[in-house]
């Protein structure tokens, strides 16, 4: 019977998922429950920090360097048609303070940190690496993947707000310095718009909770992978797309209730 | 890769993180300039006050020398009533004079407070006396119909 196959179809698909859900929260719950060792012993999650933020801060920089100028190139050629080439900063500014850095830094740091993380924590259980840290009674969840996640969660913030001002200074260089907008317009109408709480505040929580979500997810499909070669590949495929639809699906979430207040 | 390497890398990297952050405040942002040290409330009452907003800046000869705090209509006159902060720093004559500005064609409206000839200086919680509305376009075009019309005539 095609319809019932279809029907019990969708049933194994729908309890295999509200199933996974289910899994994914208790392993987010058992990462926050054994976060005791990643601070009592803080040298173990300085070193992932070491990993994750230090080592992501080449892809951060050149592309928030990269981001800023071409804000600059493509706000200046828009802004022109009013006559209101002065608000340039404004206009990067706030792009990068409020959207660009949190989100185009989260989804940078998904593909270079949450990626790799991902792709350890699969090997080291396909390794039976895992394995072997229960025999010897040590909790994995404790010793290897809190800290992770506490390095993710410290790093995200930072390097989003060193996106955002290596792309002001992007936007500086080629407003001011290349094609010449009055220097002391473009800070003072920046400084004018970009309000400390509303502003920079929000995208630092934006940053964070983006930073949560992105390690969270990369550390739960490494130890959700199956401990194969092929396992621990789409692990990381998934790793990836997955952080990168939440990072957007938040942003509106965020976006909606930050400044329009929902 | 030995401890004190590593702790020096990541000491360094939350360190450039709080600068970054230090940046966006008051580079960026306006921080600075909302906590000014010391500072004084002035009060004035508008007919209009067109776009102003909360936080807009209030220029003496076009330096910055406080802000706009607080904006409310008074319920007895129908008048917005617009409270500012001032720098202690810059005291201002009591019959001077504030107005609503616009910066450029498009930009941002503030208030342009200009000082009087009076020896008393503005206290804490003084209204400033002489305020001029703001220019509504639309007024503006209409009056200069009805004046066109008239000449007509």
């Amino acid at each position: 019977m095609p319809v019932a196959r279809t029907i019990r179809n969708l049933g194994h698909r729908t309890v295999e998922a509200v199933w996974r859900i289910g899994y994914a929260s208790r392993f987010f719950a058992m990462i926050l429950l054994h976060s005791g060792t990643s601070f009592r012993r803080f040298q173990l999650t300085i070193k992932e920090v070491y990993f994750t933020g230090v080592m992501s801060l080449v892809i951060i920089l050149v592309a928030g360097l990269f981001v800023g100028v071409v804000l600059g190139l493509q706000g200046y050629e828009t802004l022109k048609s009013y006559g209101s080439e002065s608000s340039l900063g404004e206009l990067v500014a706030l792009s990068l303070v409020r959207e660009l850095g949190p989100v185009l830094g989260a989804l940078l740091f998904a593909s270079r940190a949450g990626s790799a993380m991902t792709a350890e924590i699969g090997l080291m259980k396909a390794t039976e690496q895992l394995a072997a840290m229960e025999m010897m009674s040590i909790n994995p969840i404790s010793r290897v993947i809190a800290p992770r996640f506490w390095s993710g969660v410290i790093s995200m913030p930072i390097l989003a707000a060193m996106f955002s001002v290596v792309g002001v200074f992007g936007g500086y260089l080629v407003g001011v310095v290349y094609i010449g907008v009055d220097n002391g317009s473009f800070w003072s109408q920046m400084q004018a718009s970009v309000d400390f709480q509303h502003d920079v505040v929000n995208g630092v929580i934006k940053s964070f909770v983006f930073g949560i979500a992105v390690t969270a997810i990369s550390l739960f499909e490494g130890y959700d992978a199956p401990p194969t070669a092929e396992g621990v590949s789409h692990a990381t495929t998934r790793t990836v797309v997955e952080s990168s639809l939440v990072i957007l699906m938040l942003d509106v979430v965020l976006t909606a209730v930050m400044f329009r207040g929902v | 890769m030995e401890r004190a390497k590593l702790d020096l890398w990541v000491g360094m990297f939350v360190v450039a993180g709080f600068a970054a952050l230090a940046i966006l405040a008051f580079k960026v942002g306006n921080l600075d300039s909302l906590s000014m040290s010391d500072t004084y409330v002035l009060k004035a009452n508008f007919g209009n006050i067109g776009g102003l907003k909360a936080s807009a800046s209030v220029k003496s000869a076009g330096v910055v020398v406080g802000r706009v705090t607080d904006i409310k209509l008074n319920p007895e006159s129908y008048e917005a009533q617009v409270t500012i902060k001032v720098d202690k720093h810059y005291q201002f004559p009591k019959d001077s004079l504030i107005g609503i500005m616009t910066s450029g064609l498009l930009g941002d409206q503030y208030l342009s407070l200009k000082p009087g000839v009076d020896d008393d200086m503005l206290k804490n919680g003084d209204v400033i006396k002489q305020a001029r509305s703001a220019i509504v376009l639309e007024d503006l075009i209409g009056q200069v119909v009805a004046s066109k019309a008239e000449s007509a005539k």
